[in-house]
């Protein structure tokens, strides 16, 4: 029997250290620890080099901070400046930086020094000047800056003494202080670069990040998993979570899945939203993005020349069906192209009705009695602003074949598409806008100015001098309220004129375990762990 | 016990002479560049290509190329994971313990739980008991191992909450990996929270062992069953109970022992089952071990990875039947007498 008594003491031994739950350590580890399932893993870990969403969620404001961001009214606030001061003739900026910013210490770096004026010069000369050592790191794209061009914009930066930063601009922008603030405007250490320029290994810079964000890097599993540690010296508040992780869950199921069973304490993009609302322990969030879904005419083909066919079409298209059926109930409908937490947003614009009958009639008082045929190109990939445009287009051509229009939907491959729209083969095109900023300058001069007719994101080829020339002045001043004044203008034009018929601003979701408090989401821009707990 | 050692090894390398070569044949088998195949290197230059061709003696014939194939496995070479680009070798070393760990902690249930079962259905033979184990190790071994991994997280993760669905161990424990065993791993560790971390490995591996362990078990149950039958018919029992030994004396000094002979001789066959199974058991748990990682390569038609991860993978069942093998002959001097080609 020797056998069985080392058996039952075996199976005992496994059984309590199994069972002796040490509760109160354990709810430590929990309570100071976060994990977040997030879709994809980051491509880079530098902001300034990257665009595409997953990664800004995975770095930009875990590990950065920017010398100005934005508030939730969408208004700019003081960051690692903390303030600052534009000329009467808005061509000169000039930020007093804080004196009491730490970079993070790690494994890799042990910074000596605060954070200084050098920190500015470096991070913006890295982007402006082709010459500077580190400009082709990471093969010298910026594609943030570049779609600003944003080396057209600054003429030079200037430091004034160690806590003061001049920036010189060409001409006046005041769009400028919005592209600083945006996600991608971070600054890097200076000490770092130099010591990595010491020891020749620059490519490092974007690869072990050292930045003054709330949190530091820990590892990163390429595909697997993301661990921060809070930086303890951070300047701005107390950061409340000791560790932060992020599991990169691609599935969507399975990120459902480990939120139901408390793997993930905050979930990205989440499925099955009604599940999520049923339990009581979790929470789902929606923010409204800064972000547009359109239908876009070529002003330059007929019958899309004539704006009473453009309004016409625009009132025969039913919007509520298409938010139900393409979004799932997941956007707003979109009366006008800026959207409504936008300040320069006219809520005085009347929306295009649903309604054939008055559409049948403006075709006829177009000359269009017996309608026409004309094609609509659906892009061939998913985006927030429109997740399914094959459906949107079968949607709209039920709707248009009412009216007596028949619609033919074409659709290639990603590149083509793209390269035959710039081509302007199209009659009509469904394509969308993501915003980088919340300034109202960052729709409407990409999507409807004379220029972008040129550079290819103004789809509707439209061009009207009026629109432009107030575009043009909205930018030269910082009057807020003059600057409303404007976009208002320019708004009635676009609403007359019809260029591009707005159809959905689509909401970003994300899902909690109601331990997690404090914000995390906002209408553009990256999720953001500085201010969240754990209870 | 010499003798049975040499046979042994004699059975192993003529064993990897076949798989190597199998595996060898793959690389021409499947589609494209039997180089690029061969060395997963995709990207390579013109020159880089010329190095590799000579390492791979692609000049000489295909003997001479076999040779250097086998050269460069010996050398720890197993080329470069096509989609990934990293080192084949390195990955599975870092992912076979994972793999391991799991099977053998569904091996030890399955052992556990399937073999007295058996005993218990041989003892009441022809009874309702012995019926309805016979029944439900039916239904067991019928039901599909991804069907119930799924059935198991909804039930025990989602529903009632009591396990976690999937991974090795929460990602909140930072634990240092030396020798990729995570319990191993755990207990040198000098995480603050060891024990915590102990504690929850063990609720990650519970499901999916368990759903692993299911069907070998009802294998074990039936194996167990027979086994116990047959000796509680030989005649040494019967002149146990002549000599006037309790009924519970019988069992467990003298029908145990001999039956579980007869079982451990079975048993180390079922470990290659319970590999097959615990691939795709890695895919359901998102257990971070080799067989998910080889149906992910086989997803990416990633052919350096399969034709390296089944050498290495088979390679490593076989070494389990070795093992097995020993253990019984340890056990049963008759089976060190018996030639490999009567078993």
């Amino acid at each position: 029997m020797k056998v069985n008594v080392w058996l039952a003491k075996a199976i005992a031994i496994f059984s309590v250290s199994m069972l002796a739950s040490c509760e109160t350590e354990n709810q430590q580890i929990a309570e100071n620890s976060l994990i977040y399932c997030a879709e994809g893993s980051p491509a880079s870990f530098n902001p300034q080099t990257d665009t595409s969403g997953t990664t800004i969620d995975a770095i930009a404001n875990q590990l950065y901070n920017r010398l100005i961001k934005f508030n939730d009214d969408n208004s700019i606030a003081p960051a690692l400046a903390k303030s600052w001061h534009v000329t009467r003739d808005g061509k000169m900026i000039t930020f007093y930086l804080r004196k009491d910013v730490h970079f993070h210490s790690t494994d890799y770096f042990y910074p000596t020094r605060l954070f200084n004026a050098d920190d500015v010069l470096f991070s913006f000369n890295r982007i402006l000047d082709s010459e500077h050592p580190f400009h082709l790191v990471s093969e010298g794209k910026y594609p943030f800056f570049q779609n600003v061009q944003f080396s057209n914009i600054v003429k030079e930066i200037e430091k004034i003494n160690d806590h003061t930063v001049r920036f010189k601009l060409h001409q006046a922008n005041s769009s400028f202080l919005a592209n600083l603030a945006t996600d991608y405007a971070v600054i890097l250490s200076k000490e770092y670069a130099d010591l990595l320029a010491e020891q020749d290994r620059k490519d490092d810079i974007d690869v072990h990040p050292i930045g003054t964000g709330p949190f530091k890097l820990k590892s990163y599993q390429p595909g697997s998993l993301l661990r921060y540690y809070r930086h303890d010296n951070y300047w701005h508040n107390n950061v409340a979570l000791e560790q932060l992780v992020f599991d990169i869950t691609t599935s969507d199921t399975g990120r459902l899945t480990k939120l139901l069973t408390n793997e993930c304490d905050v979930i990205a993009y989440p499925i099955a939203p009604h599940k999520i609302q049923e339990n009581p322990e979790l929470q789902l969030e929606e923010v409204t993005s800064f972000n547009i879904g359109y239908l876009g005419f070529n002003t330059h083909k007929p019958p899309f020349d004539d704006q009473r066919v453009r309004k016409a079409i625009s009132h025969a298209i039913n919007k509520e069906a298409i938010i139900d059926a393409v979004y799932g109930g997941k956007a707003e409908i979109a009366n006008a192209i800026l959207p409504k937490n936008s300040w320069a947003h006219d809520k005085s614009i009347q929306p295009h009705e649903y309604s054939p009958i008055k559409a049948k009639q403006m075709l006829i008082e177009a000359g269009y009695k017996d309608g026409f045929s004309m094609d609509i190109w659906a892009m061939p990939v998913q985006r927030a602003y429109n997740p399914n445009a094959l459906t949107m287009a079968k949607l709209i051509q039920a709707d248009l074949s009412e009216i007596g229009v028949q619609v033919e939907i074409v659709s290639y491959e990603w590149s083509t598409f793209l390269r035959r729209l710039s081509l302007g083969e199209h009659q009509t095109v469904l394509l969308g806008w993501s915003a980088d900023h919340p300034d109202p300058d960052n729709f409407l001069t990409p999507l409807l100015s004379c220029s972008s007719v040129v550079t290819g994101s103004n789809r509707a080829l439209w061009c009207n001098q009026e629109f432009d020339n107030l575009l043009k002045l909205a930018l030269q001043t910082t009057n807020i309220n003059q600057r409303k004044n404007l976009y208002f203008q320019a708004q009635a034009i676009i609403q007359q004129a019809l260029p591009l018929l707005p159809i959905a601003h689509s909401k970003r979701f994300q899902a909690r375990n109601k331990k997690v408090k404090g914000q995390l989401l906002t209408s553009f821009g990256g999720v953001n762990f500085a201010e969240v707990s754990k209870q | 016990m010499f003798i049975f050692t040499l046979r042994k090894l004699n059975l192993f390398l003529f064993t990897m002479l076949l798989l190597t070569i199998l595996s060898f044949s793959l690389s021409f088998l499947f589609p494209g560049e039997q180089l690029i195949n061969i060395s997963g290197q995709i990207n390579a230059t013109e020159q880089e290509l010329a190095i590799l061709a000579t390492s791979y003696n692609q000049e000489g014939n295909i003997f001479e190329q076999y040779l250097a194939y086998v050269f460069h496995i010996f050398s720890g070479d197993l080329g470069v994971s096509m989609s990934s680009q990293t080192d084949i070798a390195g990955e599975i070393v870092r992912l076979l313990p994972a793999t391991i760990e799991l099977s053998m902690f569904a091996f030890v249930i399955a052992t556990v739980i399937g073999v007295p079962i058996g005993f218990v259905a041989a003892i009441n033979h022809n009874k309702v008991t012995d019926n309805v184990i016979l029944a439900v190790a039916m239904i067991g071994y019928s039901v599909p191992v991804f069907w119930l991994g799924l059935l198991a997280i909804l039930t025990f993760s989602i529903q009632l909450g009591w396990l976690p669905s999937g991974g090795q161990i929460s990602l909140l424990y930072e634990i240092e990996r030396p020798t990729g065993f995570m319990f191993i791993d755990i207990l040198v560790s000098e995480s603050p929270h060891k024990w915590q971390a102990l504690q929850n490995a063990y609720a990650h591996i519970i499901l999916p062992a368990f759903v692993i362990a299911a069907a070998p078990a009802t294998v074990f149950i039936r194996l167990a069953r027979s086994a116990m039958l047959s000796v509680l018919e030989t005649s040494y029992i019967r002149a146990t109970r002549a000599k006037g030994l309790s009924f519970i004396q019988i069992i467990f000094r003298h029908a145990i022992r001999n039956a579980l002979i007869k079982v451990i001789q079975h048993i180390g066959l079922q470990f290659a089952n319970l590999v097959t199974l615990a691939m795709i058991t890695e895919v359901i748990f998102n257990w971070p071990g080799i067989g998910r990682w080889l149906i992910e390569s086989i997803y990416q038609r990633d052919y350096t990875a399969i034709q390296s991860g089944l050498l290495v993978l088979s390679t490593f069942i076989f070494i389990v039947h070795i093992i097995t093998d020993y253990t019984y002959a340890a056990l049963n001097p008759l089976a060190r007498g018996a030639k490999y080609g009567s078993r």
